[in-house]
């Protein structure tokens, strides 16, 4: 029998039979070196093949085919289809008989037999293989993708920062192929914080890499808080941008939150917009600026906005408003500000986002993309408003009678006392105990907004009255909690009236004069006083204290 | 709450005797026409001013400053100062501050006007 060359073994991308020099007589019998033979899925000779079952003499064939030529000129004399369920699985090709004899009929009936037992294991050989290569490829991924996901998860924050007055929240969830998300915040000494947000195109390790070395040249960029924002990114723009890999940018929002004043500066290179929720409705915080690493020489335009207690900013990744639901519609911004200026917080903003996604997406959505949101809120008071009825207000024995906030501006303690008074009303306190209580809030209340709030209209100062059976209680809170706190001293009138000393100064006094106690607490950004009066028996006001 | 607007009038009642009557509050914003009217007073040099706050319903520290102002100066030129019309609060505040000590409290203006340290110079 003539010699077996070998067996086509991949027909994918280009079906390729393999063949042999074929010794001659005289010569030394030498090892078969295999030409591969390449056929074309699209080639004649595979549909003749297929329709054409069992060996095949080539000399007898008529096609224009480009592989049938190459195998006649590898000297391949007979080839023997190997066709498994329908499909060419391979070509079993043979030389010449050795004999230099035509090949049998009995001969092509043993290839023909040999065919059709060899094609199933073929088969299955290929299966089994480009099973085997899937499983390496896969794992290659999943090693890829757990080291991105390791990457990012070790340098996103572990912890939110503690502000107080403020609430912060993050989440972020990578999709399956992880994303370039980050997120970081800076916490600067003065008490200010650095808030990044930002995105890296691409996806797997190179985007974790670029997005390393983002977060690294941001925190080294932003000076502990002394560079401007705009100046931030400028500066890291120009350093991402040597290093950066082809095609590859990051799209950043760098803003500075100044805590005290609710004064947030920021800047932003191309990244989505930042919503904030305001009284009245939402807006975007626009700011124009090119993505990192673009081109180098940007500058970054910033801006400024004050969120005022009760107002929250999100920030947030193209995962969110580019994720689509099955229809194949997008989430988009219309929605996003739509939700954003019907929020109210009953629901924390990031937990009423990923309802709506998940919602909007449907069960059995597939993360396109990684989803990042940062939520910045400012509360809205110390102690929220309750009422007498409200059993959840109460603290051993205290019972809220109102709570409320007025503006910093010279006059606005007459406001307050009023609100006072009606909040003691049905206490029915004497006269001279309710007449005490007043100036003292009055005073204690221009203290707050003159040297708390500067008669800042954004820094209100915060009331709340409580009352027990023995006594009433009422918390001025101002945002001066950073500022010393003068001793109150017992004004020295003949020096007043000598000239000798200025005729001012006597709120400290007169409100330690006319209550009961007087306890002053500060956090670093609130300052609180709080004013206790007796309601049982008389308070004898004193002239020293 | 729009704070109430201040005022003051001079009235002439007794030869020596000028009496203000003042009317709203008193605080940083009455400043310039308690000044004013206090001027006003002293022009007829005499020996008592009388300070009526029966039409004040509100005095914080900084009105106690300028009280204590108006006070500083009628010491230096010999004028007693006399207050009247103060309610049962603003009495004790006068007392805490010890303003009282310097500037004699009456219930009303008859009684401040027919009291020695309005007539004994007058």
């Amino acid at each position: 029998m003539a010699q077996l060359l070998d067996v086509i073994r991949q027909r994918m991308p280009r079906m390729r039979a393999q063949t042999a020099q074929i010794d001659k007589p005289t010569s030394r019998r030498v090892r078969p070196q295999p030409t591969p033979v390449d056929i074309a899925p699209d080639d004649p000779l595979v549909a003749y093949f297929l329709d054409t079952p069992g060996a095949v003499e080539l000399d007898r064939l008529k096609l224009d085919s480009p592989a049938l030529r190459e195998l006649k000129a590898a000297g391949v004399a007979i080839a023997v289809p190997l066709v498994s369920q329908g499909e060419l699985v391979g070509v079993l090709n043979l030389g010449p008989r050795m004999s230099q004899q035509d090949y049998s009929s009995d001969d092509r009936g043993l290839l023909n037999t040999l065919a059709s037992q060899a094609a199933p294991a073929v088969r299955v050989a290929q299966l089994v293989r480009q099973q085997q290569i899937e499983t390496r490829e896969r794992e290659r991924i999943e090693q890829e993708l757990r080291v991105a996901r390791l990457i990012q998860q070790t340098l996103l924050p572990k912890e939110l920062p503690e502000m107080p007055g403020w609430s912060l929240a993050a989440y972020y969830q990578p999709a399956r192929a992880v994303g370039g998300d980050f997120y970081d915040f800076l916490p600067f000494s003065d008490g200010r914080l650095g808030i990044v947000i930002g995105d890296v195109t691409d996806k797997g390790v190179p985007a974790a890499l670029v997005m390393a070395t983002t977060r690294s040249i941001l925190r080294t960029a932003a000076q502990e808080g002394q560079a401007a924002p705009g100046d931030v990114l400028a500066r890291a723009n120009d350093l991402l941008f040597p290093d950066i890999p082809p095609r590859m940018f990051v799209t950043c929002l760098y803003g500075i939150l100044n805590p005290h004043t609710g004064a947030l500066v920021y800047a932003n290179a191309g990244h989505d917009l930042p919503h904030q929720r305001q009284e009245g409705g939402a807006v975007e915080l626009r700011a124009t600026g090119m993505p990192l690493g673009l081109m180098p020489g940007m500058s970054y335009e910033e801006r400024e906005t004050i969120l005022a207690p009760g107002d929250s900013v999100l920030f947030y990744s193209d995962g969110l408003v580019e994720a689509h639901n099955p229809a194949g519609d997008m989430f988009g911004f219309p929605r996003l500000m739509t939700l954003m200026s019907d929020w109210t917080d009953s629901t924390p903003l990031i937990e009423r986002m990923l309802n709506e996604l998940a919602s909007f997406t449907g069960a059995g959505w597939e993360q396109e993309d990684d989803v990042t949101l940062v939520a910045l809120q400012r509360e809205k008071l110390a102690c929220a408003p309750v009422t007498l009825a409200d059993d959840e207000a109460s603290e051993d024995g205290w019972q809220s009678l109102t709570a409320f906030q007025t503006p910093s501006a010279p006059g606005n303690e007459r406001e307050v006392i009023a609100k006072l008074e009606s909040a003691l009303a049905p206490l029915n306190l004497p006269h001279k105990r309710v007449e005490q209580l007043k100036t003292a809030v009055a005073e204690a209340t221009m203290n707050a907004m003159e040297h708390g709030s500067h008669y800042e209209a954004d820094r209100p100062v915060d009331i709340l009255v409580r009352a027990n059976p023995a006594s009433v209680s009422v918390r001025i809170r101002d945002m001066g909690g950073d500022q010393e706190i003068p001793e109150a001293h017992t004004p020295d009138i003949e020096a007043k009236l000598a000239e000798l000393q200025t005729p001012r100064g006597w709120g400290l006094f007169l409100i330690k004069s006319l209550v009961d106690d007087m306890r002053v607490t500060s956090d670093g950004v609130y300052h609180t006083v709080e004013l206790i009066i007796n309601r049982e028996g008389e308070h004898h006001a004193s002239q020293s204290l | 709450m729009p704070a109430r607007a201040f005022d003051a009038h001079v009235r002439q009642r007794q030869p020596r005797v000028a009496v203000i009557d003042l009317e709203g509050e008193i605080n940083a914003f009455a400043e310039a026409t308690l000044s004013a009217a206090y001027a006003e007073a002293e022009q007829h040099e005499p020996k008592a001013i009388l300070l009526n706050f029966s039409q004040v319903d509100y005095i914080n520290s900084t009105g106690i400053a300028l009280i204590v102002t108006l006070l500083a100066k009628a010491r230096k030129a010999h004028i007693n100062l006399l207050t009247c019309g103060l309610s049962e609060h603003y009495v004790e505040i006068f007392n805490i501050t010890r303003l009282a000590d310097f500037m004699s409290v009456y219930p009303d203006e008859a009684t401040a006007l027919s009291a020695p340290a309005a007539e004994a110079d007058a």
